[in-house]
């Protein structure tokens, strides 16, 4: 593959405007595929889940998934689509092994949602509303594996493997109108863009929306236009970008590739390419002349569809609160600095922050966990933080640090102990013996009353004047009478100044 | 008369893969005429407010609950395939060489 000639990406911006489309596809997670009863399952053995109909064999009759329109339908009130009072699905015909029917059954020019838009926030803080075309019902292809060749790709592969497990799987596309005016922010907006519409199908439960498992997909379409004119550029699609960072970098290659070509007085051939995620390039894939010639028509073997308002109005009540939403409510509500909210959410944490605070710990104490001895003992086991500690027990960890009866040392050994599967905090305390002496009990009290009492000299404590927390012992010390260990006090003044809030 | 040309004939045929001699294509195009007329009559009666329709049964949303049903064995759904590899068909090579 040869290396295509980039221009500078600010350069490019000077002489051209960028003009973006996407179109997401979001794999449903019904139990069954969209038109027949076969398990839409990942990981399966090849072949295990298919039938005459998603085989397309003689006499294979296809059945619309109700949990699959209700689905579509929740998406489409999410995306602030209308929904269709009549749809239909059509076939779109064209001949590739992946697609045994020898046709995709999709929707053409009934779509079951239309008309809708998002609002996206870069890090900026800059807006931007991305209005959406349709959304449509259709079936996933099976998958290929590319046998022989030099390099496992398609081109200079001997022959082809096919599992038709994934096809007959549902999908939801999502296509937006043109988006005009991204300018520098271009790149950032396909991957903000991509990464609300996961969010969304998440929050939703419609899909598992795992990238990295193809349960989300995107096309980037690409063009460029001179500045000063209003004539739109040719454009490309760049297929199979599979993750966000993959958006990002898509959109920026096109875009330089693109303007590289037609500074040089070159044209841009409309076509699909290819996202190569290991070189960072795309490639030429067919030209889009002939394939485009799909001869769409109304699926004959498959009714119409005409979701009453009642049902739309039923599903419109079940829509969660929407994830941008949530997120500021969460941050203002919590009170965290936006490096702080990040970390959550980055970390993929927030469900796991909000049901320790509704268990009853304080937003920061359970964020401090989280992301902190959790993520990083998941980490080390190469699992997520979620799975090894509940919020309830984690929540019940920090009542006990709150209550003094662990230091923050002594709760990461509990930790360890719930982790290990021997109960619940209060049990692994007992078992472990590893409470606070009730002496270090009252001590604790108060150092906190002392370190809290005097907030310029905890300041300095956490700054690294050790020797500020003089004044916090000598406080101490006068108000346990003269009855503690001058040396455990001082251990304690610095253990507390580091957690206290 | 339709507009039906022997060149769209023609390429119909190619993007159905139908291996069709000259004198198929001329004689299609002829037949595929007089079929494209005939249908037009419909729209002399049909007015501005009759929907156009894509099925001739009057029902809508007829819908099957999200069940898993067996599905075929490995051996009975790669039993009509024309080659395969393991468990997985085996097609030939999808793009010339570059």
């Amino acid at each position: 593959m040869a290396r295509a000639e980039l221009m500078d990406f600010d350069e490019a911006l000077e002489l051209f405007e960028p003009v973006l489309g996407f179109e997401v596809h979001v794999e449903l997670n019904t139990k069954t595929k969209m038109f027949c009863g076969c398990a839409n399952e990942f990981g399966s053995g090849a072949n295990t889940n298919t039938c005459p109909t998603c085989l397309g064999l003689p006499g294979g009759l296809p059945q619309v998934n109700k949990k699959a329109i209700e689905s579509s339908i929740r998406l489409g009130l999410a995306l602030g689509c209308e929904i269709a009072e009549h749809s239909r699905f059509a076939r779109k015909n064209y001949f590739y092994p992946d697609t045994a029917k020898n046709f995709q059954t999709s929707q053409y020019d009934d779509p079951i949602c239309h008309d809708g838009s998002i609002t996206i926030e870069l890090e900026s803080g800059r807006l931007v509303t991305v209005e959406i075309e349709r959304a449509h019902m259709e079936d996933d292809a099976g998958k290929l594996t590319h046998m022989g060749g030099a390099t496992g790709r398609i081109q200079g592969a001997d022959y082809s493997l096919v599992d038709y497990n994934r096809g007959g799987v549902p999908l939801v596309e999502i296509v937006t109108q043109m988006i005009e005016g991204a300018e520098h922010d271009a790149p950032e907006i396909g991957k903000t863009y991509v990464a609300a519409i996961r969010e969304i199908a998440k929050a939703l439960g419609v899909s598992n929306a795992r990238m990295e498992e193809g349960n989300v997909r995107c096309d980037a379409n690409v063009s460029l236009r001179v500045r000063g004119s209003n004539v739109l550029g040719t454009r490309t699609e760049t297929k199979n970008v599979n993750s966000l960072r993959s958006v990002e970098r898509a959109v920026r290659y096109e875009i330089q590739r693109q303007a590289a070509v037609l500074h040089a007085g070159g044209t841009i051939t409309q076509e699909t390419r290819h996202w190569h995620e290991d070189t960072g390039m795309t490639s030429a894939g067919r030209p889009k002349s002939d394939a485009d010639d799909y001869r769409y028509f109304p699926e004959p073997d498959l009714l119409p569809m005409a979701p009453s308002r009642e049902w739309v109005d039923e599903l419109r009540l079940t829509l969660p609160e929407a994830p941008a939403a949530r997120r500021k409510r969460l941050q203002a509500v919590w009170g965290f600095v936006n490096l702080e909210f990040q970390d959550v959410v980055n970390s993929d944490l927030l469900d796991a922050v909000e049901a320790t605070v509704a268990a009853g710990a304080s937003a920061q104490a359970a964020r401090k966990w989280w992301t902190g001895e959790i993520a990083r003992l998941a980490n080390a086991a190469g699992v997520v933080a979620d799975s090894l500690v509940t919020p309830v027990q984690l929540a019940a960890l920090i009542e006990l640090v709150e209550a003094g009866t662990l230091t923050d040392r002594l709760a990461r050994q509990v930790l360890e102990g719930v982790i290990a599967g021997e109960g619940t905090p209060a049990e692994v305390v007992d078992s472990r013996g590893l409470a606070v002496v009730s002496d270090d009990g009252a001590l604790i009290a108060a150092i906190d009353a002392a370190l809290l009492g005097q907030p310029d000299v905890l300041a300095k404590i956490r700054d690294g004047k050790v020797q500020a927390a003089g004044a916090v012992i000598g406080a101490v010390m006068k108000a346990m009478r003269g009855q503690a260990d001058a040396a455990r006090v001082r251990e304690l003044v610095l253990e507390r100044a580091a957690t206290i809030e | 008369m339709s507009e039906i040309t022997a060149e769209q004939v023609a390429h119909l045929a190619y993007l159905a893969r139908i291996d069709l001699s000259p004198l198929e294509i001329t004689n299609l195009t002829h037949d595929l005429g007089q079929i494209v007329d005939s249908i037009a009559k419909v729209s002399e009666v049909a007015t501005a407010d009759t929907p156009a329709t894509s099925h001739p049964m009057p029902l809508t949303n007829v819908f099957r609950e999200d069940v898993v049903v067996p599905s075929l064995t490995v051996e009975q759904a790669l039993s009509g395939a024309p080659d395969r590899a393991g468990d997985k068909f085996r097609v030939p090579a999808i793009l010339d060489e570059e």
